[in-house]
């Protein structure tokens, strides 16, 4: 039995790593599709890890009336998203601690590093600053509660509000076509968008005054602090194409009760089926402009819309067979 | 019975505090704060053993009525009240003993304050319908006249002017209830109404007038319009007491008749308080997120989660009546974590607030900023305060969140088809309240703590004396282990969910870790903050070695860079008004009708362009402004009555005799 609990330990160790080590080469693959589907040569893929390593050397600039908060966000928004990753199954269900917080609590979890990013990004108080915190708040309220309803739905569906149990039920279940599922997918990735500051939310590439959201909250940041913010960022596009992946395709993951070989197997599929999505999303940037900011709302609230749609008809469909 | 002369020396020494108070003059009003905490301290161990199976007890004293007396019982019920009430009166005592004594003390606040303290302790402690309604308007006197103490504001009196009228209508609402479950007997023991439950229809209308007697004093949308007012106005530690604990009182009301004395629930009374609080919660966000006022922010933030509160109950309530016990248990919990959760980072909320008000005079968001700098203890509280109510983990305020999310999804089980579409609706309701929470105590903190000071006032603050510093920092400390031991909190309330809806949560200590909290069955739910906290704290800590290792560890100092714009002007900053615009824009034009309106000059013109936003308040304009005209209208009709000459008095007179006597002979 120990050990047993050394190798799920291990496992949990490693899937905490895995995510860490793949999320900048998932953002190396959407940039390269984007600039290939372009005409253009693009960065190499690794070029996420040698941003991150020159940040690293480069020395921290830090605004004069810079508080506490804003030196100690950095590192805590990156905890929260890394735990926050770990706890999604990837390559295996059942995971040491995937019990720990359920869905629930992974969308509270999202929504404390967003809010003490938001608050980073008031702490210089600067007019970029306010804009991207203001802003970023404004699509939370819309996109947050979206996540919410998105995975009510699905514990329903699971009878369980589990990660690993939600998981482990779409591994077992053939995945039957579902109005409630269908609809919950499509919001997911729109929430998926705008969390990831994604187009057409956000662009992630530009710097343009009057649009940027993410960008302009992170503009006071420099250095070793800037790199564990854009880390951060990288694992949560790994942690929303994950979820992504663990709740609508499955296939090849590693149930419970696999051993070390169902575990190596899970984790080729998850990493195909990662960077995959990954080009996916940067075909999907290509192919459609950036929203106005006032437009956004319109766009995350069909998120919105869907999954509530999506949660009352769990609701019903559930009353009706009983 | 040693509980009981225990539970009469500290009201009593409340009641002396305030007679002594009454008394004396400046300096020497400073010996009521230690008072009241040791009566706190010591009603607050009363009721500590009571809810952790020292039995309850039940006294009659020969006071009150004549020949009836009063009654008076604490059970667990009141005992866990208790706890949370006495808990925010020790926070607030504790804070009052900061106050300067040369200049803060007035005859018109130290006197009032034991004495609304001793209100509250004896609405929970009643056991009769008299009893209740002395103490509860009592509370309601002793508050309204704590929130007229500064008369000199026109604000102020408004306030407590608005106020005075709703608990009027709240208590005769209340009379009316406890009129019904008295029945014809006239039964006005809380025993005896228990065992004669009133019939369906009496039922219904008795729960009608609970929710509206109740639903005023917590500040129930439509009945909160004195809310914001009053709560605010008064001297923040008792914007503390009203804000975290008076309205934990209403909800202790509304527990006690719907729960205990009104019999066993038909399924439909759900539906009243769910879609009430439902509503309640997300529109008083709404106001929340749009207003400028520190404290009065807080204060739509108190009715907020009074309605998710509701909500709960509501949700109880419909799982009791569908004899789902466990679901009514999670629910349960859920209400009852969060009226102790909401008191904790409620009072430390407004008393930061109060601090801040103290350090710089000024309660207006646009008017403050960068305290994180000059008040760094205050800050640190605060934040804390900010993130529990933000209902993010690991703090307090998501524990509750979360067990009502539970019952949320529990409601799937309900055989009604209008609680399958109430359920649904009311999660995504709380899921955007808790999201708009978020985005409203960002923008709170955000301005008000970050930043740079946009007052001459706001550069130049100082961080509070040390009891103030105290009594926040106490209740951020119960915010955080809260938050962590959601567990421990869970089995301690147990017996008062027994009581309420015949089961706990029964799955307790079947998780994983003894302090994982569990909702129905460990397969099913589990929420283990400790581990969560611990991987949080590793993850940070590992990070921060690992940077530290790899990284250049250089830091310099520099301008903030700004887009390479930086503007020395504070002005340039985001402001409260300006970090709701989006929020207004896409939440206001439908709710408050919001408009924006901006007048450019034309070219060569040199006046400055004006932007001006209206926003309407619907519930405002047709439930207050609208009867308040019609009333004044009708008196004024009702006026010239006054100045008839005697022949038309006596046609009146006539008149009204020979209606009185044809009724008579109608109903004979």
């Amino acid at each position: 039995m120990t050990g047993n609990l050394v190798v799920q330990f291990l496992a949990q160790g490693a899937q905490m790593f895995f995510v860490l080590l793949i999320a900048p080469l998932a953002v190396g693959v959407v940039r390269r599709v984007k600039a290939r589907l372009m005409r253009r040569q693009g960065a190499p893929l690794l070029q996420g890890y040698r941003d991150l390593a020159k940040l690293l050397r480069k020395e921290s600039v830090v605004a004069e009336n810079a508080s506490w908060l804003f030196r100690s966000a950095p590192s805590l928004i990156f905890a929260l998203t890394w735990v926050a990753a770990a706890l999604i199954p990837t390559f295996a269900s059942g995971l040491m601690y995937n019990w720990a917080a359920d869905v629930v609590a992974l969308v509270a979890l999202l929504g404390a590093a967003r809010a003490l990013l938001a608050l980073a990004g008031m702490d210089v108080g600067t007019s970029f600053g306010g804009i991207g915190s203001s802003r970023e708040m404004m699509i939370a309220t819309l996109a947050e509660p979206a996540m919410m309803l998105i995975v009510l739905t699905l514990a329903i569906a699971a009878g369980t509000t589990r990660l690993a149990g939600v998981a482990d039920f779409f591994i077992t279940e053939p995945l039957a076509v579902r109005v409630s599922m269908a609809l919950s997918l499509l919001a997911l990735i729109i929430v998926a968008l705008a969390e990831n500051a994604r187009i057409p939310v956000d662009n992630p590439v530009t710097h343009l005054e009057l649009t940027m959201v993410h960008e302009a909250m992170v503009l006071e940041y420099s250095g070793r602090h800037l790199a564990l913010i854009e880390a951060a960022g990288m694992l949560k596009l790994v942690l929303y194409l994950s979820l992504l992946i663990c709740l609508f395709a499955p296939f090849g993951m590693a149930p419970a009760t696999a051993g070390v070989d169902g575990w190596a197997l899970g984790l080729l599929a998850w990493t195909v089926k990662l960077l995959g999505g990954a080009a996916l999303l940067g075909v999907w940037e290509v192919s459609i402009a950036k929203m106005r900011v006032f437009r956004l709302p319109d766009f995350v609230g069909i998120a919105f819309v869907f999954a509530f749609l999506a949660i009352l008809l769990a609701f019903l469909s559930r009353g009706a067979i009983e | 019975m040693p509980e009981l002369y225990a539970l009469e020396a500290a009201l009593g020494a409340l009641a002396a505090a305030a007679a002594l108070a009454t008394l004396m003059r400046g300096p020497m009003l400073a010996f009521v704060y230690p008072l009241c905490a040791l009566a706190a301290i010591g009603l607050g161990a009363i009721d500590v053993h009571v809810l952790l199976g020292g039995g309850e007890f039940v006294a009659r004293l020969p006071i009150g009525l004549p020949t009836i007396g009063v009654h008076l019982r604490l059970d667990s019920l009141s005992a866990f009240f208790g706890i949370v009430i006495n808990g925010g009166i020790l926070a607030a005592s504790v804070y009052g003993m900061g106050f300067d004594r040369a200049k803060e003390l007035t005859p018109r606040v130290e006197p009032l304050f034991p004495l609304f303290a001793a209100a509250m302790n004896l609405v929970l402690i009643a056991d009769d319908a008299y009893a209740f309604l002395f103490s509860w308007e009592l509370m309601s006197l002793t508050s309204w006249a704590l929130v007229v103490a500064r008369h000199t504001d026109p604000e102020s009196r408004r306030a407590s002017y608005l106020y005075l009228i709703m608990a009027a209508i709240g208590t005769s609402a209340l009379l009316f209830a406890f009129g019904g479950l008295a029945g014809p007997a006239g039964g006005y023991g809380f025993d005896t109404i228990r065992a004669h439950p009133p019939q369906a229809l009496v039922a219904a209308l008795v729960l009608a007038a609970a929710l509206i007697g109740c639903g005023s004093k917590g500040g129930l949308i439509p009945l909160h319009a004195w809310l914001p007012l009053a709560h605010p106005a008064a001297p923040s530690h008792v914007s503390a007491l009203m804000s975290g604990v008076m309205t934990k009182v209403a909800v202790y009301g509304f527990v006690r008749i719907a729960f205990d004395l009104l019999g066993p629930p038909s399924w439909w009374w759900a539906l009243p308080p769910i879609v009430l609080g439902a509503v309640t919660a997300v529109l008083g966000l709404l106001y929340a997120v749009l207003d400028r006022d520190l404290k009065r922010v807080l204060a739509y933030s108190t009715i907020e989660n009074i309605g998710v509160i509701f909500v709960a109950l509501g949700l109880a309530l419909a799982f009791r009546a569908n004899g789902q016990h466990e679901g009514a248990a999670v629910a349960m919990a859920a209400a009852l974590l969060h009226v102790l959760n909401h008191s904790w980072f409620k009072s430390l909320l407004f008393l930061g607030a109060g601090a801040v008000l103290h350090a710089t005079g000024r309660r207006d968001l646009d008017g403050l900023g960068g305290l994180i700098h000059r008040m760094p203890r205050t800050a640190v509280f605060f934040l804390v305060g900010a993130l529990a109510a933000s209902a993010l983990p690991p703090l307090n305020g998501f524990v509750s969140e979360w067990l009502l999310f539970q019952a949320v999804i529990a409601g799937q089980t309900l055989p009604q088809a209008a609680l399958h579409f109430a359920a649904p609706a009311v999660g995504a309701m709380l899921a955007l309240a808790a999201a708009l929470a978020a985005a409203c105590f960002v923008r709170v903190y955000g301005t008000a703590f970050l930043g740079r000071p946009r007052s001459v006032e706001a550069a130049r603050a100082h961080d509070v004396p040390l009891a103030q510093q105290i009594a926040m920092g106490g209740l951020a400390l119960l915010c955080i282990l809260g938050g962590l031991l959601g567990s421990v909190l869970a089995a301690v309330i147990a017996p008062v969910l027994r009581v309420l809806v015949g089961a706990d949560l029964s799955s307790a200590g079947s998780g994983p870790t003894p302090l994982s909290l569990v909702a129905f069955d460990p397969a099913r739910s589990i929420y283990d903050a400790p581990v969560i906290a611990l991987f949080v704290a590793i993850a940070s800590i590992t990070t921060l070695l690992v940077v530290h290792r790899l990284s250049a560890r250089r830091t310099r100092r520099g301008p903030a860079w700004d887009c390479g714009f930086p503007d020395p002007s504070p002005a340039t900053q985001y402001t409260a008004s300006s970090f709701a615009q989006p929020l207004r824009r896409v939440y206001g034009a439908v709710v408050f009708a919001a408009r924006e309106t901006v007048v450019m000059p034309p070219p060569g013109d040199n006046r400055p362009a004006q932007f001006s936003v209206v926003l309407t308040d619907y519930v405002w304009r047709a439930l207050y402004a609208a009867p308040g005209r019609a009333v004044l209208r009708l008196s004024e009709r009702l006026n010239a009555l006054q100045f008839l000459s005697i022949r038309r008095y006596l046609v009146l007179m006539f008149g009204a005799l020979v209606i009185l006597l044809s009724i008579a002979a109608v109903m004979i």
